[in-house]
Formats: structure tokens, sequence, C-alpha cells
């Protein structure tokens, strides 16, 4: 018992919040129990989700930084070995991504008014975009596997199928396209886990679990949408628009 | 007192106020999402792997008591030593004070009932798990003999062992240690009991916060990079492969961004564990609390500039060796700036030798001699003749072990009582520490001056007028190892029959101790509202300070 009335005598306690750590009546159901109040769940689910961002972007800086030195080596080699890239469907995927990002916002501003159905909406909206940038990826990895445009030693380039009137592509491109396959298959990755969790997310929405005061499942993935879409804003031109 | 029901869920739930340790049975461990819970499993893993890790230490010293073969083949010792460093940096030291001793008593420091995010806690020791499964998997199926830092061209063409496995491991338990960094980082900033401020923190929640810091940052380019090995290793990519038009020194360069951070990772949280037993045992408020907390903010800053002192032979301009260089002896100053301030403390300090102390005391000893030889190997001349030489291993087991692991063990006596509720044989905890102590010195202070003389690391055989020196350096290998068999069996002894702790064993003002030990399960009987500073000992009442 001392030990108990000398934690009583230094620690003063908050009034009728007796023993039970702030499990009070108006602890609302989406409110987890370690936590006060709804406000210092949803900061430190914040909090997480930046410095889960701030290592995504680190994560991706490795690829950077190899492409940053590779191609201050081989300047020639890059601007050839880029020339056989689609710019037509980079750019399209550009486009699409950009639009997701912005349906990914709109749910998250739906969310915030409470408007569930729009929610959902947004929501398939982006995952419909993601499921477009992934089938145009794939049509442009086919024509890479057509053309022997592969990574490292699988690298043999068949000039059927090469784009008409590039220049040669030169000994050393296979690093190019190590890079190329390492820096979008990676980025394709978080796509593909992108679509997971927004399923999910569209799911728990229409289970009814969000609602104006509680929308932090959205707005985290939209965080995290943004963050894809923002690595390929970078890769884009690095790899596609370079010459 | 009467007991409250916990409106957590309609089923029975348990008593917030009996020991977290009371709930039986296996599922009530393994599906928990109580943080002291997972520590105490982290806890359980990083020591299996430290026992795992010392036997491979024994048998490497054991190999190299005679010049040539002496119990092993030069393949099984690349073996061995390799699995020694992989197993000590990724599966003990790295997760062995944040994730195990962090865990648990993070929230207690913070006054706090848990931390930010349980679930994540869980997946993050799941994920560390299934990291090791593949590290074991690595070695029951070959095993890796490229050292645990996997230099290329060597591990991504030549090497025959499984390799891909172990750096699988290695990736994969990279996320558990980005994970618990950003648990602990959000926790930090908003689990803090009322009245708690940065300025209140305790050091080691300040360490732990610097180290989550690096370990959000440097991790992720340690993940890339071993997956680029990985691709690089199967589908020979070419970027770290000269005869393809890549560069093997740009891997070196990758790696040691990740690893020269990473041994912040494994000493910040430790000097965070130092100060915290130097201010219990001295009675005293910390000499310079702001420079403390300061400091390892700093060291974490410093820790992403000077990489490259691990490239100065590697082929690195001689202007960057220069700035590299530089860069590097300013760690010495955060370094010092600590171990400065530990020793004022204990200046006037009411210094009580009980054996937490007996540890803190000999982190201050081992690793100023651990910093002090860092700064011959950032000296450029010096580095040219030491470089890849036993007295890089000397230099680093005296941070690694003089430091951490020592620090941990510190930890582990001065939480001991917190954590299980029991207390251990004193006599034999102090015969534990002179024998760790010795033992410790006599295996790495003869390889500094192996080193010295140029002995080169990693080699299976050596010339004849190094014997004497290795032998001495094994025979202290046995020591060391006679003590931490002693300091299990103390432990083991205390779990099964140690007396039984009082909340306060050590007679400390901070906020630990003034909740029962063995921790309740909500780490507190009342919601803790801090009205004063962790070391406020000039302002403790009697009743506070006594140790039942
Ligand atoms: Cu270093």
């Amino acid at each position: 018992m001392t030990s108990e009335a000398a934690a009583a005598d230094e620690y003063e306690h908050k009034e009728g919040d007796g023993h039970d750590h702030g499990h009070g009546h108006d602890h609302p159901k989406y409110l987890a129990h370690h936590f006060d109040t709804p406000a210092q769940q949803f900061d430190a689910a914040k909090i997480g989700m930046w410095a889960f961002l701030v290592q995504e972007l680190l994560f991706f800086s490795g690829i950077f930084v190899a492409y940053g030195i590779f191609r201050s080596w081989y300047p020639e080699m890059f601007s050839a070995a880029s020339h056989q890239l689609n710019r037509l469907m980079g750019a399209g995927n550009t486009i699409v991504l950009l639009f997701s990002s912005l349906t990914a916002a709109l749910a998250v501003r739906a969310a915030q008014l409470g408007q569930k159905r729009n929610t959902s909406t947004y929501i398939i909206l982006t995952i419909l975009c993601a499921f477009t940038f992934l089938v145009v990826k794939y049509f442009e990895y086919h024509h890479k596997f057509e053309a022997g445009l592969l990574p490292g030693q699988y690298f043999h380039p068949d000039h059927h199928h090469l784009v008409a009137g590039s220049p040669e592509l030169p000994g050393n491109s296979h690093i190019f396209y190590s890079l190329y396959f390492m820096a979008t298959g990676i980025h394709g990755v978080h796509v593909a886990v992108g679509i997971g969790v927004f399923i999910w997310i569209l799911r728990r929405n229409e289970r009814g679990d969000f609602s104006k005061d509680y929308y932090t499942g959205v707005d985290l993935t939209a965080l995290y949408w943004h963050l894809v879409d923002l690595v390929w804003i970078y890769l884009f031109p690095l790899l596609y628009l370079i010459d | 007192m009467a007991t409250v029901a916990s409106p957590h869920s309609g089923t029975a739930a348990p008593d917030p106020h009996a020991s977290y340790l009371a709930q039986k049975g296996l599922a009530s461990w393994l599906f928990t999402l109580d943080h002291k819970r997972i520590g105490v499993m982290y806890l359980v893993a990083v020591l299996v792997s430290f026992l795992l890790g010392g036997i491979m230490a024994i048998l490497v010293r054991l190999e190299l008591l005679t010049p040539g073969r002496t119990i092993m083949d030069a393949t099984t010792y690349n073996h061995v030593f390799s699995l020694h460093g992989v197993i000590m940096v990724f599966l003990f030291i790295i997760p062995s004070i944040p994730a195990a001793m962090g865990n648990i008593m993070l929230p207690v420091q913070l006054g706090t009932i848990d931390v930010a995010f349980p679930k994540l806690n869980l997946a993050s020791f799941y994920i560390y798990c299934f990291g090791a499964c593949f590290g074991l998997y690595s070695m029951i199926h070959g095993g890796v003999d490229t050292g645990w830092t996997f230099y290329t061209p060597y591990s991504s063409k030549f090497s025959n062992s499984a390799v891909i496995p172990m750096i699988g491991a290695a990736f994969i338990m990279g996320f558990s240690s980005i994970l618990t960094g950003v648990n602990f980082i959000a926790t930090v900033h908003k689990m803090r009991a009322k009245g708690l401020t940065w300025r209140r923190l305790p050091l080691f929640c300040w360490a732990l916060y610097a180290t989550s810091i690096i370990q959000v940052l440097a991790t992720p380019v340690l993940a890339i990079t071993l997956l680029l090995l990985i691709f690089e290793r199967v589908l020979h990519l070419g970027i770290f492969d000269p005869s393809m038009g890549g560069d093997p020194v740009l891997f070196e360069h990758f790696f040691w961004f990740y690893s020269h951070p990473a041994v912040y990772i494994m000493i910040v949280p430790a000097m965070g564990v130092v100060s915290e037993i130097i201010c219990t045992f001295s009675r005293r408020a910390p000499f310079g609390y702001f420079f403390i907390a300061m400091s390892s903010l700093g060291l974490a800053l410093l820790g992403f500039l000077v990489w490259g002192h691990h490239l100065f032979v590697a082929g690195m301009s001689e202007y960057s060796t220069m700035v590299f260089s530089a860069l590097t002896f300013l760690v010495g100053i955060p370094s010092g700036v600590k171990i400065f301030n530990w020793i004022a403390t204990l200046y006037k300090g009411s210094i009580d030798l009980r054996s937490p102390m007996l540890y803190g005391l000999g982190f201050i000893f081992l690793f100023t001699i651990g910093g002090l030889t860092g700064l011959f190997l950032a000296m450029l001349a010096v580095d040219v003749h030491l470089h890849d030489t036993y007295f890089v291993v000397a230099h680093f087991h005296y941070v690694m072990v003089g430091g951490t692991v020592i620090a941990f063990v510190g930890g582990l006596h001065y939480w001991w009582p917190k954590f299980t509720g029991k207390m251990y044989d004193e006599g034999k905890a102090r015969i534990a520490f002179v024998l760790v102590f010795i033992g410790f010195n006599v295996t790495f202070m003869s390889q500094f001056i192996l080193g010295s003389r140029g002995m080169p690391r990693r080699y299976y055989d050596y010339l004849p007028e190094f014997t004497t020196l290795h032998q001495v350096s094994t025979v202290g290998s046995w020591i060391l190892g006679v003590g931490f068999i002693v300091m299990l069996v103390m432990f083991i002894e205390s779990l099964a029959s140690g007396k039984k702790a009082t909340n306060n064993p050590w007679g400390s003002v901070a906020l630990e101790w003034k909740t029962p030990s063995p921790l309740p399960l909500h780490n507190f009987l009342k919601v803790p509202v801090v009205t004063k500073g962790p070391y406020d000992y000039h302002l403790a009442t009697e009743e506070e300070l006594s140790e039942d």
C-alpha cells in the first residue's frame, strides 16, 4: 500500500479519471484505449505517417543516387538508351497518376465533410487510375522484354523491335535498363500496395468506420499515394525525357 | 483498493492493477499488444541471438589460438566469423536496447500506457522474427562467408555461400527497425504524460528519440542497397560489377551510408541507459542535462556525414578523404560532451557502487578508449597503416561491446526489478562484472597491439610472432565467456527464487520507480501528472528516496 500512497502523493490525478487511464464515458468507438483524445490519436498517426514517408523517400534515394552517378559517368549511353522508352505511355501514365492524386485528395475532403458516398466514389476512381497505370506499365514492360532491353546480363537488344531511327545503343546500356527496371519496378510495387490499401480503406468506408470526426485512414492512405505520385513525377523526366 | 472494471471490452478484461506478467498462457504472449510483453519477447530473442553470436565468437578465438589450423578449416572459419558479425549486428545489437529495453521503458518513462501504435509494435516484432528465420535458413543452407559487410563483388559474384537469404534477413529486419523508429518518434511526440515537457524528458527517452530518427533515415538506405545487391546477384544488374561498367565502391558508399549511422543506432541508446544509471547512483541531476540530450541529436546528425571514413583506402579522392576525416573528428565533440558531463555528474555525487553503477562506470572507461581509438582511425595517414587490421576490430569492439553490450547489461541489471519484480544476487552480479570487465580488456587490448603491429583482420592464419598476443586474446575470451555464464546463472536464479523487489530498490526519483515492480498492466495505478524533472533529487522527499 505504501507505494500506491506514494504514487498518489507525488502525482495528482485528474478528477473523475480514476484509475482507468482516460476511459471516460465520452470515449468514442474509434478512439484506441491508449489515447486520451481523438486529436492526440490523429496527430500521432499523422506524425507516424510522415516519418514513414521520409523513410520511403530515403528508400528511393538509393536508386536516384545510383542514377545520378551512372548518368554522370555515361551521359551518351543514358541518352541513347532513354530513346527506347515510350514517351507517350510515360506521359500518359504521369497524367493518370496526377489525376489519381487529385481524386485521392478529393476523397480526403469528402471524408472530412462526412460524405460517405463521395468518399467511396473518389477512392474507386483512384483505384481505377492506379490499375490503368499498371496496365500501361505492363505494355511498356512487354515491349522491353520483346526488344531484349532487359537489366544486366539479360540485355540483348533485338534490332527489329527497337525504335526506328534511334541512336546506336552503346555496350553498357544494360546499366540504364537495370536502373530503369529497379526504379519502375519498386515504384510499381508501391502502386500495387497502394491499390491494396485503398481497397481496404474502401471497405472500411463502406462499413461506416469513417466520419467527420474520424477519417485518419483515408487521410494517411492519400498521403502515401501522393508520395507514390511524387516519386513517379521525378522518375518520368529522369528516365524518359533526357536528351 | 477498489477494483475498477476496465471498459475496453465486454469480455472479462484483466485487472489493470495486476502485474503485466499475471496473465498466463502462450497466446497471451504471442498476440499481446502490451509494449512490455513485446519488449520481453524482444529481450528473449536478442539474448538468444547474443548467445548464438557469442558461441561463434568463442569459436573464432579458439581457432586463432595457434597459427594454422586449430579446430576448423579456413572456409568454416570464414563462415563462423561472418555469422558472428551478422548475428551480433543485425539480430542482437540493433534491436537490443531500443526494441527490447526501450519498448518496455519508453512508455513508462513517458508516464503513459503504451506506445503510439501497439499493433505496429507487435508487427515489428514478427517482422524481426520473420527476418531471423531467413537468417536461420541461410545458416542451415550454407551460411555466409562474406563478413557482415557483404562487400561486392565478392558477395555478388564469387561467394558460393547462401548470401541471398542472409541479405534477405537483414533487409527484412531493417523494416522492423524502421517501424520501431516510426513508432517511438510518434510516441515521444504525442504520448507524454501531462506535465512531461521536453525539458523534463528522461535522457533515455532523448536517446531513444535520436536513435529512432537515425533508424528512420538510415535504414531505408540499407534496404535499397541490399535489394540492389540481391538483384545484382540474381540478375547480374551490373551496377556493382566493374566488368560490366558498374562500381563496387558504390556499394561501399551505400552500405556505410547506413552502417555508420547504424553504429549510432547501437551506441546512442546505450548512452541513454548510462545517463540514467549515473544519475540514479550518484543521487544527482545530470550535469548539463540539456547538453547531454542535445549531444544525442548531434550524434544522430553527424552520423550521416562521416561514412567516407570507411573508404579512405578504397580509392576516394584526396579531397573527399580530407573532408570525411575532418567531419569524423567532429563526432568527438558530442561524445566528449557526454563523457565530461557524466564525470561532472559524479563529482560530489553520493555514489553508490551497486552492480548497475559498475556497468555505468565500466561503460565510461571502455567507451572512452573505444572513442579515442576511433580518432586514430579517422586520421588519414594513420588509417592507411591501421585499416583492416585488428586495431579496427579492437576499436569497434570497445565501442560495441565495451559500450553497447556493457550498457545493455547494465540496463538489464538496473531495470530487472521493474521487468521481473525480483531482485538478483548482488554478490554474483559483482563477480560477473569483474570477470566481464577483465575478460573484455584482456581480449581486446591485446588486439590493439596486434593491429598496430600489422595483424590483418579476418585472417585465418598468422605469423608466429603474433602467437602470444593471439593466445592472450583467446584466454581473455574465455574469461569474458565465464563472466556472462555467471551472469546468466544469477539472472536465472533470480527468476526462480529471487527476493521480491520493492518499487524503488535504487532510491531513484525517476518516474518509473514510483510504480509497482513488476510493472502493472497499465504501467501506473493512477494516471501520472509530472510536476518535476526525472532527476530532481534536490526536491525529493525522504519517502521518495526510500528503497522500500
Ligand atoms: Cu564509421
